[in-house]
């Protein structure tokens, strides 16, 4: 193991370390916690220029109820749900599908297409904005959620596939060969054989996904206008217009945008670190 | 298309079926394959096609595209008896220091994941809580970092104050300083990916080349240097590939925190691009695409040099 174990070094280092810890904790997420103070404060203490001491009252309930009941949050939130829901199992089906293809199969053109997904993974939303943007347009889903959906999912496929191809090449080939030895159609095997198998990819995906798409913004301010569509990312500009300089409301705003894939993320630890330091590790 | 021995032995076997049993093994990967290809296409191959035709256009999104063969081009890289379009220049050279500057998320990440990687007790509370960053939307750390560094209020003035140094105008509000006041909001969440990415590769670092090393004496940044580094390699070319990717797709930071200003002295590339594409600015589609079109390319590099790196690998898999 290296750094050497901490057990292994003498006690002062060791009473130190432990010391240590929490205040780099402290010192790396000083800036969310300043957020999270600001989000209890009342509004005199701006005013009084009281920005990074103690709140003077707790107002948490008074601002986080502004949040939801005077504003248009909860309809962003819902719109952010509406387009990420339905984006993770489009992307993850779709490429579940491909995965399958590209790790099982082998043909001339594999690899090319394999490589496709791969580099328009990496290419500069730029270049696509315009296009898709008008597409959009005459498809007439601009401003709606279903035209943000088809296109992350057009997008995130990918990503995905690289993912699922890459784990469906790891599960043991024989498993495949004794079912076909079998008789079985492969859309069978596919169903039945492989499906089961891909559970943690599965998850590990959907989480990564989820966030991923939770906070785009880019997307959302290219192909979406309104509170009808938009989701929380590019609303929370609009709320911190309607609130403007009244930082209490928008860092309760902040935090209500930001929450749900840290949710999404203490939950599925596990699977979010394993999606994402796929390959990290030979 | 070649079909795997053992399949098309048993269907030798069994001659007597239909087309789609009897070709089975070549056709179902095209139909797992359509619905992908399909979606990939409409919204990702055909757009970048669409993107360079429209980069030879004056158009303004709505009305007929007029032709200007290489107009835009010649105006945004100054070709000809013209000048380099100084909102292009700007752009470029923020890229250059965005790129540069992204990379110190790297070694960042290796230092706090050597620090971090021990067992003692709740450290994994403390990994995952260091990873935090990661997770929350771009548009929230900006927000949160533009209010770190308001003007007279601002934690970061107040702390620097104490030194008796002052950013005039507040960090985002001096040209000299916005752009590293917002690479430094950037490296916060990138730092954390790049920590979480060796604390993986760490957990994999072979201990009996560890100790064999220790017993020849290697200790400290030597054992780092010739033994942990390269076994930390793949970790070390994935933390690469997602950092000079998102030094170049830097958008979301910059849209908050500046919009560009102060006198578009922050403007990147894809900033630019959106900019004179799609803002009350104007809507200059062809010379937006133009734009993204010199991204691609510049991006291309890149993803060339990527994607050669995954071939060889692949390969060698075989």
């Amino acid at each position: 193991m290296f750094p050497k174990p901490i057990e292994k070094s003498s006690r002062t280092w060791q009473i130190s370390y432990q010391a240590l810890l929490p205040f780099a904790l402290i010192v790396w997420l000083l800036p969310l916690l300043a957020v999270a103070n600001f989000s209890i404060k009342p509004e005199a203490d701006f005013v009084n220029g009281n920005y990074w001491g103690l709140p003077s009252s707790f107002e948490a309930f008074s601002n986080y109820g502004k949040v939801f009941f005077e504003s248009n949050m909860p309809k962003y939130l819902l719109n952010s749900l509406f387009i990420t829901i339905p984006t993770v199992i489009g992307a993850v089906a779709l490429s579940c599908m491909a995965g399958f293809a590209l790790g099982i199969y082998k043909f001339k053109s594999n690899l090319p297409i394999f490589f496709i997904f791969i580099a328009g993974n990496f290419v500069p939303f730029q270049i696509l904005m315009v296009p898709v943007r008008d597409m959009t347009i005459s498809m007439n889903l601009y401003d709606t959620k279903t035209g943000l959906v088809l296109f992350h999912i057009a997008f995130q496929t990918g990503f995905c596939t690289l993912f699922m191809r890459n784990f469906i090449r790891a599960l043991p080939f024989p498993l495949i060969e004794a079912a076909r030895v079998e008789g079985i159609a492969e859309w069978r095997i596919f169903l039945y054989v492989v499906l089961p198998l891909m559970k943690p990819a599965l998850a590990a995906l959907a989480v990564l996904i989820f966030t991923f798409i939770w906070n785009d913004y880019f997307w959302a301010v290219v192909l979406t206008q309104g509170p009808s569509a938009q989701p929380v990312t590019a609303g929370i500009t609009e709320f911190n217009s309607q609130f403007r300089a009244a930082y209490h409301l928008m860092s309760a705003g902040s935090i209500v945008a930001a929450l749900p894939p840290v949710v999404m993320f203490f939950l599925m630890q596990k699977h979010f670190i394993a999606g994402l330091t796929l390959g990290a590790v030979k | 298309m070649s079909v795997s021995p053992a399949a098309s032995s048993h269907h030798a076997s069994t001659p007597q079926k239909g087309w789609y049993k009897r070709n089975e093994i070549a056709i179902t990967p095209w139909l797992f394959l359509l619905p992908a290809i399909i979606f990939f296409t409409v919204y990702v191959i055909i757009p970048i096609g669409q993107s360079f035709w429209i980069s030879f256009h004056q158009w303004d999104g709505l009305g007929e595209k007029t032709w200007i063969g290489t107009a835009n081009y010649e105006r945004l890289l100054g070709w000809g008896d013209q000048n380099m379009d100084r909102k292009f220049e700007t752009s470029f050279w923020n890229n250059l220091r965005w790129l540069v500057l992204y990379l110190l998320a790297i070694p960042a990440g290796l230092f706090i994941a050597l620090f971090l990687n021990q067992t003692v007790r709740g450290i994994r509370v403390y990994k995952s809580l260091f990873f935090f960053p990661f997770v929350i939307s771009q548009v929230v750390v900006g927000l949160v970092f533009s209010w770190f560094y308001l003007p007279n209020d601002g934690l970061f003035d107040i702390i620097t104050g104490w030194f008796g140094i002052d950013v005039k105008g507040g960090v985002l509000g001096n040209p000299n300083t916005a752009t590293y006041g917002i690479i430094a909001a950037g490296l916060w969440p990138q730092t954390a990916y790049c920590m979480i990415l060796y604390l993986t590769g760490l957990n994999a670092v072979d201990p009996e080349q560890v100790e064999a090393a220790r017993l020849d004496g290697a200790k400290g940044h030597k054992m780092l240097w010739y033994v942990i580094l390269p076994q930390l390699k793949p970790a070390t070319f994935i933390a690469f590939v997602v950092t000079i990717i998102g030094a170049l797709r830097s958008f979301d930071l910059i849209s908050v925190m500046t919009n560009g200003g102060p006198f578009g002295s922050t403007r990147v590339l894809s900033f630019f691009m959106f900019e004179e594409s799609l803002s009350e600015f104007g809507f200059r589609m062809g010379y937006g695409a133009a734009i993204a079109v010199v991204l691609f390319f510049l991006m291309l590099g890149f993803i060339g040099y990527f994607l050669y790196s995954m071939y060889r690998d692949e390969k060698g898999a075989r």
